[in-house]
């Protein structure tokens, strides 16, 4: 009994899909404008594009983003993979509910409490062990892991409880190691929810702007340090140009990301299918 | 003997499953536990001039231990109103920035959880879209669409809506937009997992018994839905209460936000104990909604 959306449902989902949007495309539009000024229309132009591309200031703080994003996303993948698996899957323990409220904090900290307490918990190590030594990619990296590891480690264990455990079982009880079943079972199930917690880490990375302008050093000027800075002088199509190839980054990783799901999902539904038909022909 | 030995070594060596549940415990307690550790130590300290810029709390004079703790810097914080009023306004920008998501978010969630199987997954997709695009780039997007001379006002003029210009940007109605822009993906996305998992026969049930279509909204799917609303409030409630990014950029001078202030003392004054005085007080504030936050979660996860 799946009834067709109400008139006023479709209405308000277009309402609130343009308020998404709209000021999107705007930016992207303006970023093609002939004019200095962002706001009134001078003719179609694609020199701010070329302006970002002489200016060495922003391409060097694209590929230190891009350096930390990458160490990242490996990194958080690697723990977040292994801690959404103790969450969907290791029932209760000692310390359940502190190791699940432990990882699954830094979701909603707000950022500044983070980031000064990274700053700090950095300062005081280096006073007392003499390490890490001044602040910069080091540093960064580290706070990035931090907070990347709650997102891949919500996302794989969501995905985790959507799966049927009872394979996972099977293998156990014919007497397969926890490791083994984990490599061969558990990791291909959850490939999809790995890559999509790889991008987002990395994306995370890429756009974090406040526990990194905490954490960073004089030598290390990341790519959200420097549009803020350049912001806070006011808008400049140049910013708009920047702000469209990280819209369009943003998009390609969500539709690969999203298409890679689906995918998977299907398939899946299409094997229980078959294996369903084959027991009935039995 | 050997069977004892053996039971010993196995206590002490710890199983492959405690190794695996401490990897990713071990990173967190370090780098997100134990630096809260350090914050709270520091708001005790003093400032001083040097680096880092704050006085130790232990000191040994004559072979005893000395541990002075300031409290000056809370009573600064107590005592200044600047202070209590920004906790205030910034649980207040929060509070209506999450019922306004609440009732945008609520029914585009319903909407897309009804919607057919083929189209929700696009619909889903293009809410989580924005939430991968950088949160900085889309507050800025809204500075040339609010500005006096922005694409808002230029429009409306246009229109023949308005005589002259709005004044929006730089004001606490252009923060609720940044704030409300800003975080609805976040009610959005727990809401629909929620709506998307509640039996349609129960709908069914009531439809046949003759229950109008708005009652049973307000008796099934609205209470079936209730861990939804908590997991998006809190998840808008809680990083809006510390922003820092939307006041910056889109508030003004009338706008105080506890998230800029501390910002400011830390950046602009360098005055390290009373940032982290700053950050130990929000964290207090924020004490029940995280409790509530992580009662849902650990629901979810049993």
């Amino acid at each position: 009994m799946r009834r067709k959306l109400s008139h006023r449902l479709i209405l308000f989902l277009s309402i609130g899909y343009a308020f998404l949007y709209l000021p999107i495309i705007i930016l992207i539009v303006y970023s093609f404008n002939e004019s200095r000024l962002v706001t009134v229309w001078a003719g179609f132009s694609t020199k701010w594009y070329g302006e970002l591309l002489k200016d060495q200031g922003i391409l060097d703080a694209v590929w230190m983003s891009l350096r930390i994003a990458f160490l990242t996303a490996w990194v958080a993948t690697f723990l977040g993979a292994i801690a959404g698996q103790v969450m969907a899957r290791f029932g209760r323990f000692r310390f359940h509910s502190g190791f699940a409220s432990t990882i699954t904090a830094p979701l909603v900290m707000p950022e500044v409490i983070t980031g000064l307490s990274l700053l700090l918990l950095f300062v005081s190590m280096e006073t007392m062990i003499g390490w890490p030594e001044g602040r910069g990619m080091l540093t960064i990296w580290i706070s990035h892991v931090t907070f990347a590891t709650a997102f891949v480690a919500v996302i794989v264990s969501s995905r985790l409880r959507e799966m049927d455990i009872s394979i996972e079982e099977a293998a156990m009880d014919l007497g397969a190691h926890p490791f083994k079943v984990f490599f061969v079972i558990t990791i291909p199930i959850i490939m999809p929810a790995l890559i999509s917690g790889w991008l987002l880490s990395f994306t995370l990375s890429m756009d974090s702007l406040v526990i990194t302008s905490f954490v960073a050093g004089p030598a290390s000027t990341t790519l959200p340090m420097k549009v803020f800075s350049s912001v806070r002088m006011g808008v400049s199509p140049k910013i708009n140009a920047v702000a469209t190839f990280i819209v369009l980054f943003a998009t390609v990783i969500v539709v690969t990301s999203s298409v890679m799901t689906i995918r998977q999902d299907k398939k899946k539904q299409r094997e229980i299918q078959a294996a369903m038909k084959e027991n009935l022909g039995k | 003997m050997r069977a004892k030995l053996e039971n010993t070594l196995k206590k002490i060596i710890p199983r492959g499953r405690s190794i695996v549940i401490a990897i990713p415990f071990a990173w967190m307690i370090l780098f997100f536990l134990i630096p809260f550790a350090f914050v709270l130590k520091i708001s005790f300290a003093e400032l001083q001039l040097a680096i880092p810029p704050f006085t130790a709390l232990t000191k040994l004079i004559e072979e005893s231990l000395h541990i002075k703790l300031n409290l000056g810097n809370y009573l600064f914080l107590l005592q200044d109103p600047l202070y209590i009023n920004a906790y205030i306004s910034s649980v207040k920008f929060a509070f209506v920035s999450t019922m306004l998501c609440l009732l945008i978010g609520y029914p585009m969630a319903y909407a897309i959880s009804k919607s057919s199987p083929n189209i929700r997954n696009i619909l889903l997709m293009l809410i989580v879209l924005p939430s991968w695009t950088e949160f900085l780039i889309r507050i800025y997007a809204w500075i040339g669409i609010l500005k006096n001379n922005g694409i808002l006002n230029n429009f409306l003029l246009w229109l023949g809506v308005i005589d002259e210009p709005l004044v929006i940007l730089n004001t606490n109605i252009a923060v609720y937009i940044g704030i409300v822009y800003g975080y609805l993906p976040f009610m959005i996305l727990p809401l629909y997992t929620n709506l998307t998992k509640h039996d349609d026969t129960l709908l069914e049930a009531a439809y046949d018994l003759g229950c109008p279509p708005w009652k049973s909204f307000l008796t099934i799917t609205l209470p079936l839905s209730f861990a939804g609303i908590v997991a998006g409030c809190m998840l808008v409630f809680i990083p809006a209460v510390g922003e820092f990014v939307i006041p910056e950029l889109l508030g003004g001078s009338e706008t105080l936000m506890i998230g800029k202030v501390l910002w400011q003392e830390f950046f602009n004054n360098r005055d390290w104990p009373v940032a982290s005085a700053v950050a130990i007080i929000m964290l207090i504030i924020l004490a029940v909604p995280l409790a509530i936050f992580h009662h849902f979660q650990a629901k979810e996860t049993l």
